[in-house]
């Protein structure tokens, strides 16, 4: 059997990640192919829900990722986003929910570098950790 | 009890409320809330161990609002929780004559927002040896354990989101379960479903929940469920130093930040 690839959903702000994913692909930089990029305006943008129904939908694991504090496009988007992501974390860890699975990260527009080592290390991560059969268990609890 | 009554007697004579909202008997030996219009019926309230529910659920009501002037039976977690509702923008100064009660059953007076905030800032808020014990337990579990603890707990609910009627803090007109383009909670009780609602509600309910309990307490298949507001609130606290329900003013976690907040977390 093939090795297990894992598939990661990458939440990404249009103004540093994504512009700094391009930067990654104009300077012929490989990354791992596992990654599907969705962009959104800002990482404040970003509601927890996203991150659920990506797991949900059959992700592995999630990365969060967007300007770096002070850079924001709309000034304090990445502020509060920050504030959730700490809540959110320790909600998901207090429920037993692995928080290895979702990464949150600052790539800015300039560190198309960066973006490749964040996606290959969390892809190597991830890929460790298996597919997240547990999560998608929880779909037939009650059902069966 | 009878300087509560003679308290909410007083208030509908002179007409300066038009309903007090307070307890009393119920069926099966359990406290209810009620809802007195006419002095003489100021009989029928009660105060006891019994009376835990948080009455600050109705006073966002449309039925309630619509009998007049409220005042309400006020334990802790009601003054706690009329905080938080004006730091909301929910409730004014005036809106509701608050008939305060001391953690011994004794009638404090507090004639404004301002008294609420000293009284509250004057009793112990922190969890009860109890409440904390069980946090701690499962904190303490090994991520399998708090993992297969929380999926055994919510394989039993039924979405019946008797939890959000309890809570009067879910007071949005239309909540995030009835979105459903597209369907941020699935409809059907499944294992997922419920973890994704038990999520949601927690996170909707951080850095404002003042531990009333009432989301347990409403809960007909008993699934713990104001454990993971406490944790939440335990969190807010340690990271941003902030307690819902002990000022009027607007002070939620997250509609604010500091530059230095831990990011130990991102890469």
């Amino acid at each position: 059997m093939a090795e297990f690839e894992p598939k990661i959903i990458a939440f990404v702000c249009n103004w540093c990640t994504y512009a700094g994913a391009d930067l990654t692909g104009t300077s012929r930089i490989k990354y791992a192919t596992n990654v599907r990029m969705i962009r959104l305006p800002c990482t404040g943008r970003i509601d927890f829900m996203l991150l659920l129904k990506a797991f949900a939908q059959g992700a592995d694991g999630v990365i969060v990722s967007g300007c770096h504090p002070g850079d924001c496009h709309y000034t304090a988007g990445n502020y509060h986003a920050r504030r959730r992501w700490i809540l959110f974390r320790s909600l998901l860890d207090f429920v037993g929910f692995d928080t290895r699975r979702v990464h949150f990260a600052w790539v800015s527009a300039a560190e198309g570098a960066k973006w490749a080592q964040v996606v290959n290390s969390v892809v190597n991560e991830v890929r460790e950790l298996g597919p997240f059969e547990d999560y998608q268990k929880l779909a037939r609890v009650g059902v069966e | 009890m009878d300087a509560l009554r003679k308290k909410a007697r007083e208030l509908l004579e002179s007409g300066d409320s038009e309903v007090i909202i307070g307890y009393g008997e119920g069926s099966g030996n359990r406290a209810r809330a009620i809802f007195v219009q006419k002095p003489e019926e100021t009989e029928r309230l009660i105060l006891d161990d019994r009376c835990e529910q948080n009455l600050a659920v109705y006073l966002l009501k449309r039925e309630v609002k619509s009998l007049g002037k409220p005042a309400i039976v006020a334990r802790l977690p009601v003054l706690r929780t009329i905080l938080q509702l004006a730091a909301e923008n929910q409730l004014s100064d005036g809106d509701v004559a608050v008939i305060g009660i001391s953690p011994d059953g004794e009638l404090v007076d507090l004639p404004d927002f301002k008294a609420i905030e000293e009284y509250v800032d004057s009793l112990p808020l922190e969890l009860s040896p109890e409440e904390q014990e069980q946090l701690e337990k499962i904190k303490n579990m090994s991520i399998e354990d708090r993992w297969r603890f929380w999926t055994d707990e919510f394989s039993r609910c039924l979405k019946c989101y008797a939890c959000r009627a309890s809570c009067p803090f879910c007071y949005c007109s239309t909540c995030v379960v009835e979105r459903n383009i597209p369907q941020w909670i699935p409809v059907a009780p499944h294992g997922q479903g419920n973890l994704e609602w038990h999520v949601v509600r927690a996170m909707h309910l951080a850095g404002r929940c003042v531990n009333c309990g009432d989301c347990a307490r409403a809960c007909p298949v008993d699934i713990p469920l104001n454990l993971l507001t406490q944790k939440l609130d335990e969190e807010v606290f340690s990271n941003f130093g902030l307690k819902a329900g002990t000022t009027s003013e607007l002070n939620y976690a997250l509609s604010t930040f500091k530059p230095d907040d831990q990011e130990n977390f991102i890469r």
